[in-house]
């Protein structure tokens, strides 16, 4: 299991290069100048030669290329055009405002997912299954940001509860939280619904009942044990979607996390900002989803077998799909 | 004769759809005494894993619903008891061994676990004395102990239905359902459990009934037979009634189409037609579609059964009537 470990988070670093060689090497063909960006169209010549040099924007592809390798190393990301100050300082302390957000949204997601994905499937085709399952779909038919748009048009405009923007309070928290929460509740719930159906019909719960347990114990301990296996890969998914999300959100509610910041590096060219927002968020969706690994192994006997054996080199969502056929 | 432990009167369950009506189990009665076993015998689809559902408390409903009848156990009407006394009796007084040992077992739970729940369930026990009397039942099914903590997907299909059996004994009910405890299994294997069975039983007094196609298996281990064919008893008595005085036009096909090893065929006898669909049955005796000896009278009412001798009784009008060897 350790060797499993290790193995996967050695290959974050090739992952990680090849991240940053492909961000580089869009950013570095696309059009718009740097230097006129931060020095204005006025700039003298000498000047705009001298902030290119100062920010390591002078040398051929290939020059800056070595560079940026070799920062990498040593964990430098490089400086922003605009501020003049190393990425990473600034990286640290938004990508802190995401990953509360983020967790907040998940954990609002999980719970409300889980719970009425158990509830539809063990009352299927009552007013409660179709009504979560109603909401469910409305939750992911709608756009994040539109669903931004009318909380705050609700909860702020009309009836002014909460905050519309800004980060700090547990107010301000609150919608950006439920905007990003909803959605990714949506589609853990609707699989939560699925395999639970699926679950419930299974031999092994009849056994439960023929020992004599009682119904809520099947569903938690039998049953929804089951079930998580293909919950946890969606949960997996929707912690890579909640990042994406965030640029959303986080422009919407002008809150001052990775994704906001992102997107103001792109409009302002800076470049530097933007590769390191990108190449952090490859690092954090990577361990995340070695993380999700671990969790089955501790979900699914099954897939700790098979890491342990010679199967380290499996992909480990085949091997789910393996384990549900053999499952019957 | 000794007490009864069981006595079926008319039990009929059907499965109701928006489409369909299915008559699985229509008025099945037999009486079972204690540490006595019943095969119950007849093609897939006859309606006897219903019947044992039935006994269980477990028919899905929707869509089975339990029209007619008494499940009495130890003089005590089952289908009176609600559903939380009834869980006292599954797994404690009755309990039941499932036909797919692939799939009876939760993959995710260590197989140790998978008993001591049931002994948890049923006895006043702390979890350690739990887990030592869970260990003691698998050393009993002949698994070491030390494999407690495995998971079904490390165990052979024959070792899981040994598991199986284990969870089943753990609290040595009164009385043991088989559903088809040796289909799934190799043949070797097949002898193994039933050995295994076999001596359990005896060791526990526990009375059993015995679901299968397989009439070699229930001469090995049972006392009574009846054969089932649409959801009826259509055949009963001893083990001798049936095997060496079996009288109904089915029965007598089915003892028929066993390959027989002295007289060399090309051909397998087979039973002619279909069992019939449960949804849509024939007016009149069940069996008369398929039936050689089939006449008019047949086709028309109902069929009762008629007792041959004490233990003796069968569901044809034409009893005696016709060659039973042919």
């Amino acid at each position: 299991m350790l060797k499993f470990i290790i193995k996967r988070l050695l290959w974050i670093i090739p992952v990680l290069f090849g991240v940053a060689i492909i961000v580089f090497t869009i950013l570095y063909f696309s059009p718009g100048d740097p230097a006129l960006q931060a020095l204005g169209d006025n700039a003298s010549p000498e000047a705009i030669e001298a902030f290119n040099k100062d920010m390591g924007l002078d040398g051929t592809y290939f020059d800056r290329l070595v560079r940026l390798v070799t920062g990498l190393c040593k964990g430098d990301l490089g400086k922003s055009y605009k501020t003049r100050t190393p990425v990473i300082n600034e990286l640290v302390t938004k990508f802190k405002v995401t990953l509360r957000i983020s967790a907040y949204a998940i954990i609002l997601g999980i719970i409300l997912g889980i719970f009425f994905g158990i509830i539809s499937a063990l009352y299927q085709n009552s007013i409660w299954d179709t009504l979560s399952t109603g909401v469910a779909l409305f939750g992911i038919s709608m756009p994040m940001f539109w669903q931004g748009l009318m909380l705050i048009l609700l909860f702020s405009v009309i009836l002014n509860w909460l905050p519309p923007s800004g980060y700090g309070t547990w107010q301000q928290m609150i919608m950006p939280v439920v905007a990003l929460g909803v959605n990714s509740s949506a589609t853990i719930m609707r699989t939560t619904r699925s395999s639970m159906l699926e679950v419930m019909r299974q031999d092994y719960i009849r056994t439960a009942k023929a020992k004599g347990q009682k119904f809520s114990t099947i569903v938690i301990r039998h049953a929804l044990h089951n079930a998580m296996i293909p919950i946890i890969t969606v949960i997996g998914l929707q912690l890579s979607a909640l990042l994406a999300g965030s640029i959303v959100t986080e422009v919407i509610f002008s809150i001052s996390g990775v994704g906001r910041y992102l997107v103001d590096s792109m409009t302002a060219r800076d470049y530097a900002a933007v590769q390191g927002c990108v190449i952090l968020i490859a690092f954090v969706s990577a361990i995340l989803n070695l993380i999700v690994d671990i969790i089955y192994t501790f979900i699914d006997p099954r897939m700790k077998t098979m890491y342990e054996s010679a199967g380290v080199k499996l992909n480990p969502k085949k091997l789910a799909k393996a384990a549900e056929v053999s499952n019957g | 004769m000794s007490e009864k432990i069981l006595d079926i009167k008319d039990l009929s369950i059907r499965y109701v759809t928006e489409e369909e009506t299915v008559l699985a189990v229509n008025g099945i009665s037999f009486s079972l005494d204690k540490g006595e076993s019943i095969g119950l015998v007849g093609e897939t689809g006859a309606g006897k894993t219903t019947t044992a559902l039935g006994i269980m408390g477990l028919v899905p409903d929707p869509p089975g619903e339990i029209t007619s009848g008494t499940i009495e156990f130890e003089g005590e009407n089952l289908l009176e008891y609600p559903e939380k006394k009834m869980r006292e009796i599954r797994g404690g007084k009755i309990s039941m061994i499932f036909q797919d040992p692939m799939t009876s077992l939760n993959p995710v739970m260590p197989v140790g676990d998978q008993i001591r729940e049931v002994v948890l369930l049923h006895n006043n026990v702390s979890k350690a004395e739990a887990r030592s009397r869970a260990e003691e039942m698998l050393e009993q099914v002949g698994i070491p102990k030390e494999r407690y903590d495995d998971y079904p997907h490390q165990f052979s299909g024959g070792m899981k239905q040994r598991v199986i059996i284990a969870i089943a004994l753990a609290c040595s009910p009164e009385l043991l359902i088989a559903d088809e405890p040796t289909t799934a299994l190799d043949v070797t294997i097949q002898a193994q459990v039933l050995q295994l069975m076999k001596a359990l039983r005896t060791q526990y007094q526990t009375s059993m009934i015995l679901i299968t196609h397989d009439l070699g298996v229930v001469a090995k281990i049972c006392d009574k037979v009846a054969v089932v064919y649409a959801g009826q008893i259509i055949e009963s008595g001893t083990l001798k009634d049936i095997y060496t005085n079996k009288q109904h036009p089915y029965t007598i096909g089915l003892f028929n189409s066993l390959p027989d090893i002295e007289h060399e065929t090309s051909e397998l006898k087979v039973i002619k037609g279909l069992v019939p669909d449960p949804s849509n049955l024939p007016k009149g005796c069940k069996f008369n579609p398929r039936c050689p000896y089939c006449t008019p009278e047949c086709c028309e009412n109902e069929v009762e059964m008629t007792a041959l001798s004490d233990t003796h009784s069968v569901r044809c009008i034409h009893v005696g009537e016709f060659d039973r060897e042919a």
